[in-house]
């Protein structure tokens, strides 16, 4: 495995108990999860685990929802670190990293700009692109402009012009809520409309068909460094909300089976998104791997999930690390951030 | 999914060591969208019409708290010790009383309590359904029930109603259909007063000649009755087994007369079937809770529980009438809904071409959640309907509740105008959201 982690305090089973680290610089993490957004059970799921392991490595944790108790409570009594574990739109388009940067709380992740760079798929994909990632082909498609161009005649212009089978899917949003394949012309309308019922703008990409591969970014402070790709195979062959969260629908293969010089491009794919999109600390990279060999982007996650079937946890367990100390080293990051800026 | 593999093949991993041993009835448990959106719904900012949680807000509560403090001090070591797999035998002389005011006639040795009427659900569909059996239950029917049924492998077969309750012809011409491919179903699930989810009943003329539909084809009926005292005019329906002891599996609770958190229900059965309920009882829980029971019957016995469930009648006509008002006021044109006469629910169908189900995602952004109506259909049918509870919420609440939602529909209906009806795709199964959502 050619980007494997070396720091030795992330070796699992290592001194987890006694702390081989200083403690001194470490206080409470409140992980914010929950939300306004549709993708709150994973959030609050994520950020259980995310507690729990921190709370394993002796880490005084609190667990809160985004409401309007947060800010009162964080001027009150300000944590450590924050920790968010929120999906979907405010939690990953840098909302509430905007306002936990103007009352100067530190926190895990990327800065407000670079989130909502990142959790706008077309914008992604654009900026990924002017550095060389490879991405289906695809438009960002409002559903006012399928009312005013006549939604037939442009649902046949986009079979025309991309073909089939093509993936739809939210500009904005997560856990393939609302997204899906569409196979056959008559099933594209279907495909908007489960789309619009998530998000005002749907992304039409051309389906690649290949290996699903995903990719988790974390960077402890040694620069940014890739984890094992993981070949992601659905029973169902789409990796849809039920096959993401239903322990047993997927089969997942660590090292993924296209061999090592596919497993080096496909590090090389997340580690470029992750720099070029300004991502920190942590990020996950979903891509595809077709029958040739060539690697396409399909997002960047700001905050992936880490629930107990999600991809992140079990990449850094491929790695050997332990996820617990790996959450810690980066809250330890971003705590450092707090003391750099008081200097 | 094409895949160049390399020459070492390493095995993958399913994240669940014990995925090879699970049992093929628990197929059906898995992750699913709609649940994922009621997660939602418990934020305070969203207005919940999907969860059918008894409002206890009118329990008193600090004399209830006296009574129990008095209860466990005289006597606790009952309470607390293990009980009779049957149930406490005063608690099954008042379950009798309360069955006389729907005209039932009974003896406490034909009483089996459980924990609540879902495990009565469970132990009948335990004791008579073999996996493939088939069961006749009305379209739409209790997600509850179509849990249970699934997870004992059984098949639903709905049977249509309207708004006076499951059709007799229709009862008639399914079981003639089955019956020319020879299918015989076992059971008629039923809940015959103010119905969930469609919060109609089942009107007196109707009543003899459903049973006698099944009792001529030999088809035993399971009559699930949570909400027969909560009719608005105080008035009662004469229950399904006041006519026909024999033939009739009665399901009662005191979730919605009293309080839901004690789980205390039961099934009156005829002999041989109480038989095997209570051993079918005593092996999965070997007895119900002594405490629970202990409280019902005490709180039977020293309160005037009966001005209780009146409390109980009056606060949900009031928060019906809010959500009948609010229906009428906003809803666009297309839209129908039943007009309960008690109960907790009330059954919409959206205008030609929407899909519940499909809708969800929007209301939730709209902060408003329902139950859509896939969820009380077997075959993933009732994409056109949903299910709205007005029993929890305040009137005020409600009435924002029912604003957004009109607001969905309208942004949906736009959709569906755009894209066009075809644009709504087969249904699909979904599994059954839990009813406490």
């Amino acid at each position: 495995m050619g980007h494997s982690y070396h720091s030795p305090s992330w070796a699992a089973g290592g001194d987890v108990a006694a702390g081989s680290d200083a403690m001194a610089d470490r206080g409470r993490v409140l992980v914010l999860a929950g939300g306004l957004c549709h993708e709150r059970e994973v959030s609050l799921r994520s950020g259980r685990r995310v507690a729990e392991a921190l709370r394993a490595r002796g880490v005084e944790v609190e667990v809160r929802d985004v409401d309007a108790l947060l800010l009162p409570a964080l001027r009150a009594d300000p944590p450590w670190v924050v920790f968010p574990v929120l999906h979907g739109a405010v939690g990953e388009d840098g909302a509430v990293r905007e306002v936990l940067e103007s009352l100067g709380v530190p926190y895990v992740g990327a800065v407000p700009a670079a989130a909502r760079l990142a959790f706008d798929k077309p914008t992604a994909k654009t900026l990924t692109g002017r550095v060389g990632l490879r991405s289906p082909r695809g438009v960002a498609l409002p559903h006012q402009l399928f009312r005013e161009l006549g939604a037939q005649v442009l649902m046949d212009a986009l079979v025309d012009q991309m073909g089939l089978p093509l993936m739809v899917k939210p500009t904005r949003g997560g856990s393939a809520l609302g997204a899906s394949v569409v196979r056959e012309p008559a099933d594209l309308a279907t495909a908007m409309m489960g789309c619009f019922a998530y998000s005002e703008v749907a992304l039409v990409e051309q389906y690649i068909t290949g290996t699903e591969v995903a990719v988790a970014v974390v960077d402890v402070g040694d620069g940014p460094v890739a984890l094992p790709p993981i070949e992601i195979v659905p029973d169902a062959g789409v990796y849809d909300y039920h096959a993401r969260y239903t322990a047993g629908a997927t089969e997942f293969f660590v090292p993924q089976r296209r061999g090592p010089s596919v497993d080096e491009e496909c590090r090389q794919v997340a580690l470029t998104a992750h720099r070029t999109l300004g991502l920190r600390d942590v990020s996950r990279t979903d891509l595809i791997v077709d029958a040739a060999g060539m690697t396409w982007f399909l997002e960047a996650n700001v905050a992936p999930g880490m629930t107990e079937t999600s991809l992140l946890p079990m990449a850094a367990e491929a790695a050997g690390l332990d996820v617990g100390q790996l959450y810690l080293d980066l809250c330890r990051v971003a705590g450092s951030r707090r003391t750099t800026a008081a200097v | 999914m094409s895949q160049e593999t390399s020459a070492e093949q390493p095995a993958g991993s399913r994240l669940d060591p014990h995925l090879a041993r699970y049992a093929q009835r628990t197929r059906s448990m898995t992750a699913s969208e709609i649940r994922a959106l009621f997660a939602v719904a418990s934020r305070p900012e969203v207005v919940s019409l999907a969860g059918g949680m008894p409002n206890l807000a009118a329990l008193p509560l600090d004399s209830l708290g006296e009574m129990l403090r008095e209860m466990t001090a005289t006597r606790g070591t009952v309470a607390l010790q293990y009980g009779s797999g049957q149930g406490d035998e005063r608690l099954r002389e008042q379950i009798c009383e309360v069955m006389a005011l729907e005209g039932i006639t009974a003896h406490p040795d034909d009483v089996v309590v459980t924990v609540g009427s879902q495990q009565a659900l469970d132990l009948v569909a335990r004791i008579f359904l073999d996996p493939a059996d088939v069961v006749l239950a009305e379209a739409p029917s209790y997600v509850g029930a179509l849990g249970t049924f699934a997870a004992y492998q059984a098949r639903v077969v709905h049977v249509a109603m309207d708004a006076d309750g499951l059709v007799p012809d229709a009862l008639r011409a399914t079981l003639a259909s089955l019956a020319a491919r020879g299918v015989h179903p076992k059971l008629l699930y039923t809940v015959p007063n103010h119905h969930n989810p469609m919060g109609v009943s089942l009107a007196a003329e109707r009543r003899l000649e459903v049973l006698d539909i099944a009792d001529r084809a030999g088809v035993l009926v399971l009559e699930d009755n949570p909400y027969g005292l909560l009719g608005f005019d105080g008035s009662t329906h004469r229950a399904l087994r006041a006519e026909d002891a024999r033939n009739v599996v009665y399901l009662g609770t005191f979730s919605k007369t009293f309080a839901p958190g004690l789980r205390v229900g039961w099934a009156l059965a005829p002999h041989g079937v109480r038989e095997r309920l209570v051993l079918a009882s005593e092996a999965s829980i070997l007895c119900p809770s002594a405490f629970s029971q202990l409280v019902v019957s005490t709180y039977l016995d020293r309160t005037p529980w009966l001005e209780q469930v009146k409390s109980f009648r009056e606060m949900y006509r009031e928060r019906r009438d809010a959500m009948l008002e609010s229906l009428a006021a906003v809803m666009p044109p297309g839209t129908r809904w039943t007009r309960p006469e008690g109960g907790f629910y009330v059954w919409l169908t959206l205008p030609d071409g929407l899909d519940s189900k499909a809708l969800l995602p929007r209301a939730v952004s709209a902060r408003v959640a329902y139950v859509p109506g896939t969820a009380f259909y077997a075959d993933g049918t009732g994409g056109e309907a949903m299910r709205l509870s007005y029993c929890f919420p305040s009137p005020e609440r409600i009435r924002d509740g029912v604003h957004r939602l009109a607001g969905a529909i309208q942004a949906e209906t736009e959709l569906v105008d755009t894209f066009g009806a075809s644009g709504r795709g087969a249904p699909d199964a979904t599994a059954p959201a839990p009813d406490t959502v």
